[in-house]
């Protein structure tokens, strides 16, 4: 049966993690994986009752450790693979996400952001994983982190979040947080929704080279052989050549591998970086913001845009990779820009990195699960 | 009988020659045994899936012209579990060592078995961590000698086979490289059986585990094998030696076959 209808009437009251569930099977999801753990655990739950349904796969691992091994393992049978977390599970997930890198496997991970470090604020939201999803794994890399901050945006990045995993054979981070996993908002399900599925090879099984790209298309992506076709490929998490074998002391194979697997990314930023920006053209000031910290944003930038001021509204809905050229641009059209994030600053020092001195840029920071009120912002705006 | 010509042309990639492996390493007899087994079952290696974790064991699912997934350190069960999950038609098997399946991975082979995928996993027990230079492992004999324990190590090593009986898995059997026709139809039987199949190799590790214990003939190795084993029937006279053997081949249902039983039930 159609994914839509199992998943019932097109609108409907629910809650962000479930809406996570529903992009990821209208996205062709049919795989998860996963450990519970506050406040991710309802996605888990909602997968469980779902997949089946559909004739997918339900796996409940022994830890996040061995769920996203299995996601991995799973995506090379050609199946969309997931799983979902926060952030003690997250932080486990790490090694493993570095493997899905070095070995392009399409996956995605969703991590619903509670307070940290540690154990921290179980059942409370905060933005505190936003380094780690960019730099939490050891060695040199870029990665693809999407950030909705409602619950439709959550289904809709969930779709985007699998269809870029697939186009460019790399993993993809959903980093949503407690407050919107657990917020219950109306939503639309989308009746067709685009969809991308990743290029499978079809050439003679002895001119396949698994990690040479170019088969099909002139792109950085090579083309991608399940296990199971014939095309014997060898994966592994070593330094490796077009062949997929292990090359580990030769610093040009290291180097093209490692070029080639972040330019991938770096190269489509017109692509992948997908932001939601509001009155930027004749903009003084900017309101950065993303995820839950998003919407005091947009009602800060609201109060003053009914003032009269020439406030823009950018809700980062691509986090990483940071799209450096697009504040270098910012930064020669505002006087300053106001970061709001719930944690110590993150965004705000790329930001900085950016504009490089040529605006103002300050942060607007809140822990322990409060959010930033519009008045807050409007302090750094009036 | 297949000659190692033969096999050799049907099954390995020969871009991965030479292997990385030690003059003495009992890896190639284990993976030998391996290829003959599939051979003689007529398998289709097209049809299978080699995941391994870390370590000089995990090295040789590279050797086979194959499907194969060189993992983390520790997780290969937990690679495979998902392989077969998402594809039953496979045919997976993990080749791991003792410090990837017992130390690092040893929660994972727990719930491989409790979960009883049908998977079939090949442990080299070697009694060390030999790609990093000879430290003890989980399966070390106590007070033996390794780079962390140069007076002797103090631990009390897993009788691994044992804790496999002991979780569930339907099929168990230990051998060592000194019993390779043994081994080959345990190997065999862990091939054919449609849940979680366990064998166990004791396999000589001559450059970092006996040469820091003083024993620099392969021959006195092998010997060693052969005086400190003993067959299960005879183990309780002998309760100071390792047991080799078929532990357990029974019966239980398997992962995959009970998840489609429950889509069968609950798919619209």
């Amino acid at each position: 049966m159609d994914v839509n209808n199992v998943l019932g009437p097109s609108q409907q009251f629910i809650q962000g993690d479930k809406a996570c569930v529903y992009g990821a099977l209208l996205a062709g999801c049919r795989f998860f994986a996963g450990y519970p753990i506050t406040p991710a655990t309802e996605i888990a739950e909602e997968m469980s009752r779902l997949l089946p349904r559909l004739g997918g796969t339900y796996l409940q691992m022994e830890d996040e450790i061995a769920s996203i091994a299995a996601i991995i393992g799973a995506s090379w049978t050609g199946t969309k693979t997931m799983t979902a977390t926060s952030g003690p599970g997250f932080s486990l997930m790490q090694e493993n996400i570095g493997y899905a890198i070095m070995t392009e496997t399409p996956c995605v991970i969703v991590n619903v952001q509670r307070g940290g470090p540690s154990t921290g604020q179980p059942t409370i939201p905060s933005q505190g994983d936003v380094m780690q999803a960019r730099f939490g794994s050891h060695g040199d890399y870029e990665i693809i982190t999407l950030c909705p901050s409602s619950v439709q945006q959550t289904l809709e990045q969930m779709i985007r979040a699998f269809n870029l995993a697939e186009k460019y054979r790399t993993p993809v981070i959903l980093l949503t947080d407690a407050a919107i996993g657990h917020m219950r908002e109306r939503i639309t399900i989308p009746a067709n929704p685009l969809v991308v599925t990743r290029d499978y090879v079809d050439i003679d099984y002895n001119d396949y080279k698994p990690f040479r790209t170019g088969y099909l298309h002139a792109t950085k992506i090579p083309e991608f052989a399940p296990f199971g076709s014939k095309y014997n490929t060898y994966v592994t998490g070593l330094t490796h050549n077009d062949d997929g074998h292990p090359i580990t002391d030769d610093w040009n194979v290291h180097a093209k591998l490692i070029k080639r697997i972040t330019s991938k990314l770096t190269d489509n930023m017109e692509d992948i970086y997908d932001i939601d920006t509001r009155y930027t053209d004749y903009a003084e000031i900017a309101v950065v913001s993303y995820g839950i910290s998003a919407r005091p944003a947009l009602e800060a930038v609201y109060m003053a845009q009914r003032l009269g001021r020439d406030v823009a509204y950018i809700n980062l809905t691509t986090l990483w990779p940071f799209n450096y050229e697009y504040f270098s641009e910012l930064s020669k059209r505002v006087d300053k820009i106001v970061v709001v994030e719930m944690n110590i600053g993150s965004i705000y020092h790329c930001v900085r990195e950016a504009t490089s001195g040529r605006c103002d840029v300050v942060l607007v920071s809140s822990l322990g699960g409060r959010v930033s009120t519009p008045k807050d912002i409007w302090e750094e705006i009036k | 009988m297949i000659s190692n010509t033969e096999l050799d042309e049907k099954y390995l990639r020969k871009g991965m020659m030479p292997s990385i492996l030690c003059a003495g390493c009992g890896n190639g007899i284990v993976l030998n045994a391996t290829l003959r087994a599939i051979d003689k079952l007529g398998m289709d290696i097209d049809n299978m899936v080699f995941v391994s974790g870390i370590g000089c064991s995990s090295r040789l699912n590279g050797y086979i012209k194959a499907d194969a997934l060189h993992a983390t350190h520790g997780r290969a069960i937990a690679f495979a579990t998902g392989i077969k999950a998402a594809n039953p038609d496979l045919d997976v098997v993990v080749f791991t060592g003792d410090g990837d399946c017992a130390g690092i991975g040893g929660n994972h082979l727990l719930h491989g078995i409790r979960r009883n995928i049908g998977i079939t996993v090949i442990t080299i027990n070697n009694y060390t961590y030999g790609m990093t230079g000879g430290q003890f492992s989980p399966t070390t004999p106590q007070t033996s000698r390794s780079t962390t324990s140069p007076f002797g190590t103090i631990e009390h090593p897993f009788d691994l086979s044992r804790i496999v009986v002991s979780a569930g898995a339907p099929y168990v059997a230990r051998w060592t490289v000194a019993h390779p026709v043994q081994l080959q139809k345990a190997i065999r039987k862990g091939l054919d059986k449609k849940g979680f199949s366990f064998i166990e190799v004791l396999s000589p590790c001559p450059t970092s585990y006996w040469r820091r214990n003083k024993v620099y003939s392969l021959e006195s190795v092998y010997q060693w094998y052969k005086d400190n084993t003993v067959s299960l029937t005879k183990a309780d006279d002998h309760p100071e030696k390792i047991t080799i053997g078929e532990f357990y081949d029974g019966e239980k249902a398997e992962w995959t076959e009970l998840w489609k039983s429950l889509v069968g039930q609950v798919r619209v």
